[in-house]
């Protein structure tokens, strides 16, 4: 089966890789590159455990071709610190017990990121919605929802 | 299977044309997921996004909207022009999905996936919107109301795709709405949905409208009874109340996973009752 | 063993919120979960499944999968060799490889191992399987009628009575006193029968393992597992090796809520691996999660109780069915012992069924068997409360079990903690809080046994005075931070010395499951215990420096000191000043604890919810939520509360929308996320947790499982406030909007 040549950048840095036009960029990740930070707990687009930024734009990585890649920019958790310096919501995560078992905990930071760049003062409702797409089945969101408020409210006092 | 990426609309129909098996990817929301399930296994993937104004927003000479077919559905809520004109339009895109869907899901995608319950569709059909499909004989323009033929089924011949959307000009005192019924607030299907778009004489009188019922009929319904209830009227309650009972009346649903018939018959007159309200009240701009 | 008392203490650690040791790999996406191992020369497995409920397999043709470029391996129940001896295990074999039928949509009947995925999909579509379709039922009241089509012959045990179809397995009963002279003294009896979906724990984590078996005998197998060491007795029995020769590892696990106590791709990901000669990763879609994993028991149940005008309860009665999918699960028996443990009772009596169909076979999720029982039990109780125009928390507060008091199951209870939470929630002002037009306020209360069971724990003092924990119960939610949290406290130093690690199981004995919420009660029980061991050796070590006896020795504050007439002889000896020196005092110090910890303590819940319901579509919003739990001593308050949460929305879930559908084919229609409709973030309030201490007798710190319980309440409580919100009472779970609003028009 021949496979398609993709150069894309993968958290700043240039890739190259070779896939199968029906893969994903999550099957590219996760098992080509080891960027296993990433989750497929659907692969359907519904639990958004795979959460990435494409172009700046949020996406489920299962539902964009590795293909599609060519030439763009792909950000994912692996991304997220600035060498050993924590996201402010990583560390928020931690210190606040916003995770139990942590698969969707990826996914929902890098989708938190997101919009806490485009609206860094969000509404409760504002973050319930936004994040309507990552599924959590451990905390019932209080503490996500609570932590990514309370980070917000952090950034905003240090910008 | 082979991964395409025509750069023109002449090329895109030409890998379409010469190949059946070959299969449109714009957002690739709905195509992604029936890939992986094994549902499907077309022989090529075309991709539409690097052909020039597929992920466009352009306002017409006319005053209407063009949005090309690549163009994600979070575009559309950030572009203020649209939004102000046809905000249930937007709703209805914005309904699909996650905020990660939206960043790639499409209302052309939506429209030529053909499900019953595609939520962009109604308030497309209710504003009276048309596609332009390219094709091995050029394009043409069709209604977006005659995309649709069955669940998923469409009209367009071989080789064809749609290329863009476009929405007649708003006009002053015109107004729409869609509203949807799901289980829970975010990520279902509709169980209903419903759209009405309604331009009103200067003193506040329906002059024109379009009311559009979804997943309550193998394809998208336009209600002319229900839109008949709001012409002529200031939209009163007894006015609301007929364009309700036309829109369950014109409901022939099915009774599935997501719903009874029963349950959808009703809250198709319940939408329409409540979309109607807000798009007379959007129409007249208090 | 004897029980470990509980005594009264101040804590230094325990209580407070520390970070969690595993947390930056779990931001920073480092943490490895199931699927995220590779090994070299890996191989891709998949499963074929059933697309039948229930067919005989007359044959199953692989040859030409077989031949094809790529594929390693295809094995079928025919590689199975060895029967296993005992039923329960043989069961779990028949589910993960079908035998001589496939018995629900989904169910695997043969697997394939080749180079890529792509390779392997296209193998299974090559495999040929002769099915001869069979009558299926999957409605548990339909499967117990005589002339329904019957899964297994000879299975039924001697407890259940004539006249039933073979797919009743078993009959259990519970209760004491006249129920019939108590229903004579009642003024009010109300009888009512009820029906909850069966639903799926949801776990975000798709099951995945990596197995590498040679044929040397010995295996490697790398699974997300709630209990490696279940995974290694199951799979040895199924592959017919001894357990020592099977090395498993629990990677980190993405959820489980009692899904993840079986095995399901483990024995299958061994076979291939086996018959391959290469290692071989495999990966449930979630699709193959809902329609092949292990959800929860659906149920039809019938409730009666008999009150006096005044709402003391004169006699209860229920009868509880439980569908449990293909194979025996003590699910029915479950539900009949919980419903009406939370009160103090003269006359009870439940029976309790198990019943199989052609489902999937019910896994454990989350207090099994109870929430639905509750859900029946406080339904009546409400409706009961609101007939007689009394409080509903006045009157469970009448009933109250309390220490003392002979459950209805049977034990008498030690001291609980169920009427502190009733008085809570009286006192909090949620439970007094003004109500809206089309707004309804619901409480209910639940019951869950907790458990203890076989573990062990070793914990070493490193030369440098940190100390490495291990135990061998993988951290679902915060685990290893309360082990390291029990062992400095009981130490005596800085939680940040103790680095707590999950061992595999040829580094550790034997530990039960994570289930029964036994880890933080039965581990920290164990930790505690390796603490003290560690303690005894080095205060023996300082006894041999200072050239007195141990026994003159004490443990304060991290450092061994000089007692009784040696006091203030010499300096105290820190733990670290000890390690640094153990060479020197007889080499390397390490303290352990092996016990099947009993008294893990009942545990009791009261929830409040506030819902608003549209009278015109039946949808239901959930305004607010409080939870009140006994939690023993909290060790980890937030993750606490983190459970509390979690098991109340799970149980919200099941209440409103979640829900298995099958149809008349008996395969299952909504396998997906989008259908299978578990809470997402907008459709929830923030869940309000108080925690009420009330220790446990049985655990040195007081502490009890609180894991489960916040499940129990739920489905009660949002049918209680629905039903009052809505005017209609509402009987079968989910209520979805259809429901809803067809109760709210039958009633006019």
């Amino acid at each position: 089966m021949s496979r398609i040549h993709v150069s894309t950048t993968i958290n700043g840095d240039d890739v190259d890789y070779l896939c199968e036009a029906g893969d994903t960029l999550l099957d590219v990740l996760r098992d080509q590159l080891d960027l296993t930070g990433s989750k497929e707990g659907c692969a359907s687009g519904d639990c958004g455990a795979c959460t990435v930024r494409l172009d700046g734009r949020l996406v489920c990585a299962c539902l964009v071709l590795g293909a599609e890649a060519e030439g763009r920019s792909v950000e994912t958790i692996e991304g997220m610190a600035e060498g050993e310096e924590l996201h402010p919501l990583q560390r928020n995560f931690i210190n606040k017990a916003a995770l139990q078992c942590g698969i969707c905990t990826p996914g929902i930071l890098v989708a938190a990121k997101d919009l806490l760049e485009r609206n860094p003062d969000p509404t409760e409702e504002e973050v319930r919605y936004w994040l309507a797409g990552n599924l959590c089945r451990c905390t019932g969101y209080d503490k996500i929802i609570r932590t990514v408020l309370e980070t917000a409210a952090e950034m905003r006092g240090a910008a | 299977m082979k991964f395409e990426t025509p750069q023109t609309v002449e090329q895109a129909v030409a890998l379409l044309a010469a190949d059946s098996g070959a299969r449109v990817l714009a957002g690739g929301t709905d195509l992604l997921v029936r890939l992986r399930a094994g549902h499907i296994a077309p022989s090529a993937i075309v991709d539409i996004k690097h052909i020039d104004g597929m992920g466009e927003i352009t306002q017409q000479a006319d005053g209407g909207w063009r949005i090309g077919a690549g163009v994600p559905c979070a575009a559309m809520g950030e572009h203020a022009g649209l939004v102000a004109d046809y905000p249930g339009v937007v709703e209805g895109a914005e309904l699909i999905g996650s905020t990660q869907v939206q960043g790639r899901c499409t209302m052309v995608g939506n429209l030529c996936n053909a499900g019953p319950a595609g939520d962009s569709v109604p308030a497309l059909v209710a504003a009276g919107a048309m596609v332009r499909v390219a094709g091995p004989n050029g394009t043409r323009d069709v209604p977006v109301l005659h995309i649709p033929t069955a669940p998923g089924k469409t009209s367009l011949a071989k080789g064809e795709f749609v290329t863009s959307v476009y929405l007649p000009p708003r006009g002053a005192r015109g107004g729409d709405a869609y509203l949807r019924f799901i289980p829970r607030t975010e990520m279902d299907i509709a169980v209903v949905g419903c759209a009405v778009n309604v331009i009103l004489e200067e003193d506040g009188t329906v002059a024109c409208a379009g009311v559009a019922l979804g997943a309550v009929a193998p394809t998208v319904l336009l209600v002319a009874e229900a839109a008949e209830a709001l012409i002529g009227t200031k939209c009163d309650d007894a006015a609301l109340a007929a364009c309700a009972a036309a829109a369950t009346a014109a409901a022939t649903p099915i009774d599935d996973k997501r719903g009874t018939v029963a349950f959808r018959k009703d809250v198709s007159g319940v939408l329409a009752r409540r979309a109607a309200k807000l798009a007379y009240v959007r129409a007249k701009g208090d | 063993m004897a029980k470990d008392e509980f005594q009264s203490r101040q804590f230094k650690v325990v209580g407070t919120r520390v970070p969690r040791p595993d947390g930056l790999d779990k931001v920073t996406g480092r943490a490895r979960y199931g699927a995220d191992m590779t090994a070299p020369g890996m191989l891709f497995g998949f499963c074929l499944r059933s697309p039948h409920a229930h067919a005989r397999i007359r044959a199953i043709d692989t040859s030409a999968a077989e031949a094809m470029k790529g594929v390693k391996a295809v094995v079928t129940r025919a590689d199975f060799t060895v029967t296993p001896q005992d039923q329960g295990t043989r069961d779990i074999l028949d589910n993960v490889m079908a035998g001589a039928k496939a018995l629900y949509d989904g169910h695997t009947v043969a697997a394939v191992a080749a180079t890529s995925r792509s390779v392997a999909l296209a193998a299974l579509k090559a495999i040929k399987v002769d099915y001869e379709v069979l009558p299926h039922v999957t409605d548990v009241d339909e499967a117990m009628k005589p002339e329904a089509p019957v899964l297994h012959e000879g299975r039924q045990q001697e407890s259940v009575p004539e006249g039933y179809s073979q797919n009743v397995l078993a009959r259990s009963q519970y209760g004491h006193g006249d129920v019939e002279a108590g229903f004579a003294k009642a003024d009010l009896i109300v009888e009512r029968s009820f029906k909850t979906a069966a639903t799926h724990q949801g776990y975000i984590e798709p099951h995945a393992c990596l197995a590498s078996m040679g044929n040397d005998g010995q295996g490697d197998l790398w699974c997300c597992t709630q209990g490696h060491y279940m995974v290694r007795n199951t799979c040895s029995a199924i592959m017919g090796m001894e357990a020592g020769r099977l090395k498993v590892t629990a990677s980190e696990i993405g959820g489980g809520f009692g899904g993840k106590t079986t095995v399901f791709l483990e024995p299958v990901a061994l076979m291939l691996s086996k018959k391959s000669g290469k290692p071989v990763k495999m990966t449930m879609a979630r699709e193959e999660v809902l329609r092949a994993s292990g959800p929860t028991a659906s149920t039809s149940i019938d409730i009666k109780i008999g009150m006096t005008k005044d709402g003391k309860i004169t006699a209860a009665q229920g009868d509880f069915r439980y569908q449990n999918g293909c194979f025996y699960a003590m699910n029915g028996a479950l539900g009949a012992m919980c419903g009406f443990a939370p009160y103090h009772l003269e006359n009870v009596e439940t029976v309790g069924w198990e019943v199989v169909t052609n489902r999937p076979k019910a896994a454990a999720y989350r207090a099994p068997g109870a929430p639905m029982a509750a859900f029946a039990v406080e339904s009546v109780i409400d409706e009961m409360a609101k007939e007689l125009g009394l409080d509903p928390i006045e009157l469970r507060l009448k009933n109250a079990a309390d220490e003392g008091t002979k459950s209805a199951y049977g034990p008498t209870y030690p001291a609980i903690g169920l009427k502190a939470t009733l008085e809570a929630a009286k006192a909090h002002p949620h439970w007094s809080a003004p109500l809206g037009p089309n707004q309804g306020r619901g409480v209910a209360c639940g019951f869950w046994f907790n458990f203890g069971g076989d573990t062990c724990v070793s914990l070493m003092i490193n030369p440098d005075g940190t100390v490495s924990l291990s135990e061998g119960n993988p951290d679902i939610g915060g685990s290893r931070a309360s082990m390291s949290m029990m062992a400095a406290e009981e130490l005596g130093i800085p939680y940040e010395q103790v680095r707590t690690v999950i061992a595999d199981t040829a580094t550790l004995g034997q530990n039960e499951v994570t289930d029964g919420s036994r880890v933080t009660f039965a581990v920290g029980l164990a930790t505690i215990k390796a603490a003290r061991h560690a303690i005894e050796i080095m205060k023996a070590r300082a006894a041999q420096l200072w050239g007195i006896a141990p026994e003159a020795v004490e443990w304060v504050d991290g450092a061994a000191q000089p007692a009784g007439p040696n006091a203030g002889k010499f300096p105290p000896m820190t733990l670290k000043e000890i390690a640094e020196t153990a060479s020197n005092t007889g080499g390397p110090i390490a303290g352990h604890f092996e016990v099947n910890a009993e008294g893990a303590g009942v545990s009791f819940g009261t929830h409040i919810a506030d819902t608003e319901v549209d009278p015109e579509t039946g949808a239901v919003k959930v305004l607010r939520y409080t939870v009140f739990q006994d939690a023993g001593k909290a060790v980890h308050p937030d993750y606490v509360e983190g459970q509390l949460q979690g098991g109340a929305v799970q149980g919200i879930g099941w209440a409103l929308n979640e829900e298995y559908i099958y149809g008349e084919d008996g395969t299952l229609q909504n396998a997906g996320y989008l259908d299978y409709r578990i809470p997402v973030a907008s459709d929830l309030p923030m869940i309000d947790p108080v925690i009420l201490e009330i220790p446990n007798p049985g655990h040195p710190y007081g502490v009890r499982g609180v894991g489960e319980t916040g499940i129990v309440p739920p489905l009660a409580t949002l049918a209680n406030a629905v039903s009052r919100a809505a005017g209609v009472r509402l009987t079968s779970l989910p209520m979805s909007p259809p429901k809803v609003l067809a109760a709210i028009k039958a009633k006019g």
